[in-house]
């Protein structure tokens, strides 16, 4: 069974160039109800409000970081704690990774990348785009 | 070695000297008085070498203007990419209207190759976050020389040396400093009139 497209997808990114790249590749792929924070805080507090069925969200973020929010939306032990997290980041050490994958992160994607990764990545946590 | 820890050396081997003819018996005032005067002398070669070092440049002008120049890299680079983003989304737009994929395909290989802004502007904050530490700690380290040494006056900025058509070349100029083509355009209609 594919995907549904119509699903929520929460953006998080402090530079507004990458929240409109991603956004734009979302776009192309099939997704259209696409939601943007700039960072952590912002992001946890729509989590909450919304049903997402996927966030995207970078690491390096203030006040709160891409790691804090998913140890957040994991720990909170909500109806979101299971939602799809993939990090999507320029920190590439393997630290970083293993981090990540123990806080909960459903996949990881090195910046810079392409639109077939990020197709690639999204297919592999959510199944069949069509 | 280099000149400046022989000059430390210096310093430490006349103050044993001196700590030397104090502690026995055959020194005279005159040979003490010798040695504290060529420690003295050393000491106030340093001080005009720290001086002549002009490090309150650095903390004053030069590393807060690579910050700023550097801040504006990330923000011209910033304002240049959504420009080219808006142009790729107006074209996308078109070409979803006529079904080029091929079109559409060019049109993403530029919104993945705009992804340099962000991890330039990371890449840029980093170098900035350095040159703020450097910056603070030349200033623990002229602070403790003033303390320990007395005022020195390493915070006079040093005057441009360049001369004629060079030191006409300053590179882009800050957004608030710059001067703008209608002021130009102004300046050279007076040659005009």
């Amino acid at each position: 069974m594919s995907v549904n497209k119509n699903m929520n997808v929460l953006v998080v990114d402090d530079y507004q160039t990458m929240v409109r790249i991603i956004k734009n590749l979302l776009k192309q792929i099939g997704f259209n109800n696409v939601d943007e924070a700039s960072d952590g805080t912002m992001a946890l507090g729509m989590i909450k409000k919304k049903q997402y069925g996927l966030v995207i969200s970078d690491w390096n973020m203030e006040p709160m970081s891409g790691l804090e929010l998913l140890k957040q939306v994991r720990g909170a032990g909500e109806h979101f704690s299971d939602v799809p997290f993939i990090m999507v980041t320029a920190e590439s050490k393997t630290e970083n990774v293993i981090a990540a994958r123990q806080a909960g992160v459903n996949n990881y994607i090195v910046k810079p990348f392409n639109a077939d990764t990020l197709k690639t990545k999204i297919s592999a946590v959510l199944g069949d785009l069509g | 070695m280099t000149e400046k820890s022989y000059e430390r050396g210096k310093v430490v081997e006349i103050i044993q000297s001196v700590i030397h003819k104090m502690e026995g018996s055959g020194a005279s005032d005159h040979e003490i008085h010798a040695e504290l005067a060529d420690l003295s002398h050393t000491i106030d070669l340093l001080r005009h070498d720290i001086a002549q070092s002009h490090t309150g440049n650095l903390k004053h002008t030069d590393i807060p203007g690579a910050t700023d120049e550097l801040d504006a890299v990330v923000l011209a680079t910033a304002e240049a990419t959504n420009t080219i983003m808006a142009a790729c989304e107006a074209i996308e737009k078109r070409a979803n209207t006529t079904g080029d994929n091929a079109l559409i395909d060019e049109v993403t290989r530029i919104y993945e190759a705009c992804g340099f802004q962000d991890i330039t502007g990371q890449r840029i904050s980093k170098v900035v976050a350095t040159l703020r530490q450097i910056e603070t700690k030349i200033d623990h380290l002229l602070s403790a020389l003033d303390r320990r040494m007395g005022p020195i006056d390493h915070a006079v900025p040093v005057p441009d040396q360049r001369q004629g058509d060079k030191a006409l070349l300053n590179g882009p100029q800050m957004p608030a400093k710059a001067v703008s083509q209608d002021d130009i355009d102004r300046l050279l209609a007076e040659f005009d009139n």
